[in-house]
Formats: C-alpha cells, structure tokens, sequence
C-alpha cells in the first residue's frame, strides 16, 4: 500500500516537474489514477499534492488556457522546487556539519540534520573532524517553544496563560508572534498584544500549561524592519543586580562565599554554635530570597530590609503552611 | 551523522528520502550502499527497499526508457557489489530545497555556534551562513528566531581534555568538587571512565573511592581536577549509557509526595517526577524519588512556603523543624 502510494506521489511529482505548461486535472487523472472514481480520484488527488506540499514541493495552480479560466492545471517550477546551487569551501562545510550538533530540542535538530543531508545531498562532502571549536548547545526546555516558533514561521496568532513576575494568577494573553529571542540564558517571544493594543515581551517559562494557536496562518504581518532581538531587550526587564549583606554560618555557604565581594571573619552571629562571618554577596536578575532561603538556619540576612522582610515573611508561612 | 534514524513507513517520508536520495547519487556517480547509507542515515535494507519503489517511477508516457533505471542485481543476488547505480533521472539531480522550518533550525544553529567559536572560526562561520541565508526558502523565520549573543554553553574544554587524558592513560583523579545540595566542597580522588551527556550537563562518570562507588560528576561542578600519577585501581569500564536517566540508579531512595502551589510548579520541569496530580486550585500533587533528604529540605525552603509535604511525615516534620530554625535566628 505504502508503496504504490510512493509511486503515485513521486509520479505525480514527476509529471509536474518535467512539464513547461500546466498539466490539466484530466491529464493527471487519465495517468496516475486510471480506476478511480470521480469521487475517488478528488479524493486522493486533494491529499497527494497536500501531502507533497507538506514535504515542501511547491506545486502552483493556474490557468491552462488564457482564453477560458475555468480549467485549472498544475506545474511545479525546477527553481522553485530544486535547492539552489551552493558551493561550500571545505572550512565552510565542515561548520555546517558542526550545526547538527547545536540544537538539544528533538524536532530541530532532526530539522537541521535534514537541512544537512540535502546539502550532502548537493555534493558537498561534510567532515567535522579537522575542527576545533566550542561546541555550545542550545536548549529549548519551555514547552510552549514549539508553538511560538511555528506560529512566528506561519504568522499565526497565539493564546496563552501567561503569570507574570511577582504574582501568582495567570491571565489569558493574545499576541501575534514577531519572533523569539534567546535573551539572558531564557527564550522570550516578541509580538503584537492584541489586548493591549501594544507590543509587548513575554518570558517563555512564565507561559502556564498549554499555548494555542489561533485564527489562519498569514493572518498578520510583522511590522516592516522589526528587529525582534531590539525589541526583546526594549522590553525585558532589566537585569537587575541586588547587593545583600549576610551572616554565613562557618563551613557552610560555600556558594555564597565562592563568589562574595567581600568576607568578614569572626563577627558576632545571631547564634553562639558556632562562629559566623559576614558576607557580601551581589546577584542578577531575581531569586536571592529563594537562594538565601535554600540555607535555612545557616544564613541570616542582614540587609537590605525589604530581602530581610521577604525571607522572615516567607519562613513564618511555611511554618504557619506546615 | 552515522546514526540510522528509524526508519519511518509513510509513503510521504518514504517520497522525501528518494528525493535526497537520487541527487546524493547523482552527484557522486556510484556510491557503496553502506556509504549511502551511513551518510543519509536510513539503514541499508530500507534504502534498497526505497529504490526498488523509484524503479516504478519516471515520466508519464509508460514506456520503459521513460522509468528511472536502478541495477538492482547490483544490490541483491550472486552478482551483488554493493554499489548503488541509478540512471535516467537528472529532472532529479537537485535535492529539495529546504523547508522553512529546516531552514531556520540550521541558521539559528549556526549563529549560536558563531556566538561560541573564536575570530577565525567566526569567519568561517560568517561564510556559511551567508551562503544559506541566500539560499534559504522564503517563509524561513530566521531572522526572527535570535540565539542570543551570550555564549550558549560555558567552555568546558579545557577541563573536558584534562578529564579525556586521564581517561586514556588509566590515571587516577583528584577532583575539588562542589555538592550544592549539600553546600560542600570536597576533594575526592576517582578513577575516571569517560565524559557523558544528559539533561544538556556534561558529566564525569568515575569511580569515587570516599564514596566507594560509582559516581557522576557535573563538569560544571568540577573547580579543579588534577591528573595523579597513581593509575586506577578499579577494572575499567565504559562510562554509563544515561538514556535511562542518572538519577534511577539510586538504590536507597525514597519516594515523596508534594504539594505545589502554582509559583512552584516549575519544580516538574526541573526536576525527574514519578507522577504529577493538577490540582483545582492551579497547584499541583506531585511524587519524586528522593536519595538524600538534605536536597529535598534546601529544595522546600528554596520554595517556601509554595511547597509542603504531604508523605512521609517525617519529611515535614523535618522540614517545618528546619523553618522554625532559620526563623528562630531572627527572633
């Protein structure tokens, strides 16, 4: 079964690959599906070229006769459908090669290897091995990455579930993706908010449960000279740095002391078991609390108040919680 | 490259192989099986199942010089050499051009591999990719996919190399190694077996003799590590395969229950869970096998109070112990 299918699609293919005009319907039909009824034959003529066009063959529709437009064809150009003559310098292959290696997310990079494949495909030997060069690795864990990368591609509005920093609902957004940009070490997407009426950014791991695509594929246009990675940092927070100074248990924080502006021995602690030194410690972005808190009775915030307050508020709900 | 994906049976990924297929031959004249087929990574009985289809195959007119010609005693049979010979198919010659999506997972690729290599290497680089982006399909959304300017991974090399050299000549380690689970630096001396990937972390599976056991290592993690002149002294194995996950080894592990209010749910993506329970509220329930109870306990304050613990009881009456205690200091 598989096989005649194949046969029939690569046929089809074939037929309208070799053909300067567009070949009619019943052309194709008397063909490729002699025994079929006419039910039959649209049937599968309909899933053959979607099939087709789903691998990425470009098959164009039009008029065979310029006199009566009632008679569609179909043709694929060769320059369209062909991969356009790259000729690669041995150095510059040999970084393609190194490409099938980047991606640590299933679907690109089976993508890339495919892209590769057709390159080999065009004669151009690939060998990695003469390389020397840091090998990074880019991952994409959020879930919702896949959806906003397609919808970016096909220009298809997205709506998602989105808690923003600080606060614990989630609210439902709609925004036509511009783009995604990798941005601090996380993944944000870029786009047009239709509810606000503005662009705006959004953290991919903030994204709750499931992100969906809505409405049809081209229905949007990103805004001529857009450039997504300038807007992401337009709009990103900032990173922001706080400085806090801690009490640190001896022999313990050895994090917090790794990386400290500055060590102060032998001060006086809010316990006498054992003796405590002050550490100033200076972190990006958000999460002090979460990391102070991780040492429970072996660090003691001093200042700033607000941290102080965070981390006292904290602990007496998770007693309170218990 | 060399690995063989599976092979898939639809005819529609079946119709995108030959069109790979054909050029690769086309632009090589003959080409062994087996190098077609590590090249391509379709196994070798697939890819002659594949060209016997193209053998149905070729212009429309029906008659036998207008099908593709495939020299299948060639491939099969007492006269067999194992070379691939395919004619009358040049409307072939050219693959496929690239899929949007293809397109942009192998610029982005680049550019992130750009972003990681030195000035001469980022030449190279540059060279590359201009020559796909102009020969990347419209619809590609490269330009709107960023990997970001910061170096994507930090570079490990140098350690990785030091690492690999003992490896090769069968020396022993010592490792200043930082457990944050345990807020511990530690020096261990370990008779090392490789370097392996999992979860995007690069680790050193090793024979640790404080621990008397086999154990890995987070590159990461490693602040310094010495080559001893003492070879090993435990039989050398190959490093652990971690497709089933690192952490399904432990055997002393205990499995706890959670409950997770929504700002703490990002713990089921971090974290190897057994079974994960949505909740009305937007929380979750969740059960994860634990091996040491310290981890846990740093976990829970880290989260607090957005985590609690529903079984054991001892875990949260250690827990709310632990609380109580940071809490006292400010008291």
């Amino acid at each position: 079964m598989t096989v005649r299918k194949t046969e029939r699609l690569l046929n089809l293919l074939i037929m309208l690959l070799v053909q300067r005009h567009y070949v009619s319907k019943d052309r194709i039909r008397a063909i490729l599906y002699p025994d079929s009824s006419t039910d039959a034959f649209e049937k599968m003529f309909e899933r053959d070229k979607e099939e087709l066009r789903s691998l990425g063959v470009p098959i164009e529709v039009g008029n065979i006769d310029a006199f009566f437009d009632d008679e569609p064809g179909y043709r694929i150009r060769p320059d369209e459908f062909a991969l356009p003559e790259i000729s690669l310098e041995a150095d510059e292959a040999a970084v393609i090669g190194l490409a099938t290696k980047v991606w640590e997310h299933a679907r690109l990079a089976e993508a890339t290897t495919e892209a590769v494949r057709k390159l080999t495909a065009l004669g151009v030997p690939l060998d990695v091995s003469a390389l020397d060069i840091a090998e990074p690795r880019l991952t994409a864990d959020e879930p919702s990455f896949d959806v906003f990368w397609e919808a970016t591609q096909e220009r298809q509005p997205v709506e998602f579930d989105y808690r923003r920093s600080g606060q614990t609902a989630a609210t439902t957004r709609h925004l036509q993706p511009w783009g995604v940009v990798r941005y601090s070490g996380r993944w944000y997407v870029v786009g047009y908010d239709t509810d606000r009426g503005d662009e705006r950014v959004f953290r991919l791991s903030r994204v709750q449960g499931e992100a969906r695509k809505v409405g049809r594929p081209g229905s949007y246009d990103v805004p001529a000279g857009t450039d997504v990675r300038a807007t992401a940092r337009r709009l990103a927070p900032a990173p922001t740095t706080e400085r806090a100074v801690v009490l640190v248990r001896r022999g313990a924080g050895h994090a917090l002391r790794r990386n400290a502006e500055s060590v102060a021995p032998d001060v006086r602690g809010p316990d006498a078991r054992t003796a405590w030194d002050r550490v100033t410690v200076t972190r990006g972005g958000e999460g002090m609390a979460d990391e102070l808190l991780g040492y429970g009775a072996d660090v003691y915030v001093e200042e700033p108040e607000t941290l102080r307050r965070t981390v006292v508020d904290r602990l007496r709900a998770a007693v309170g919680a218990q | 490259m060399s690995a063989a994906r599976p092979a898939p049976s639809g005819a529609k990924d079946q119709v995108g192989r030959l069109l790979t297929l054909v050029p690769f031959l086309h632009a090589r004249g003959q080409v062994r099986l087996d190098d077609a087929a590590a090249a391509l990574g379709v196994p070798a009985d697939q890819l002659v199942k594949d060209l016997k289809v193209l053998l149905m195959c070729g212009l429309p007119g029906g008659y036998p010089d207008d099908l593709i010609d495939v020299d299948l005693d060639a491939l099969e049979g007492p006269e067999a050499d194992g070379v691939i010979r395919v004619s009358n198919a040049d409307y072939l010659a050219r693959p496929l051009r690239l899929s949007p999506t293809e397109a942009t997972a192998i610029i982005v690729a680049l550019r992130a591999l750009r972003n990681g290599a030195r000035d001469e290497t980022r030449e190279v680089v540059d060279r590359a990719l201009a020559k796909l982006e102009a020969a990347a399909a419209e619809g590609s959304a490269a330009t709107q996919i960023d990997p970001g300017d910061e170096p994507v991974a930090p570079d490990d090399s140098r350690l990785r190399r030091t690492l690999e050299d003992a490896v090769a000549a069968g020396r022993q380690l010592r490792l200043t190694y930082f457990v944050p689970s345990r807020d511990e630096e530690s020096e261990r001396t370990v008779d090392p077996r490789g370097v392996v990937t999992a979860h995007g972390f690069a680790y050193l599976d090793a024979w640790c003799h404080s621990a008397e056991a086999p154990r890995l290592f987070r590159l990461d993690r490693i602040h310094e590590a010495e080559i001893l002149d003492t070879a090993v002294e435990t039989p050398t194995e190959a490093p652990r395969d971690l497709g089933d996950g690192i952490f399904a080894r432990s055997s002393d592990t205990t499995l706890v229950t959670l409950r997770l209010a929504p700002p703490a749910r990002w713990v089921v993506e971090y974290y190897p869970v057994e079974a994960v329970r949505s909740l009305p509220d937007g929380g979750l329930e969740v059960d994860l096998l634990i091996a040491d109870e310290r981890w846990l306990q740093r976990l829970l304050l880290r989260l607090a109070p957005h985590a609690s613990v529903l079984s054991p009881p001892g875990y949260a009456h250690a827990f709310t112990a632990a609380a109580r205690e940071a809490l006292g200091l400010y008291s």
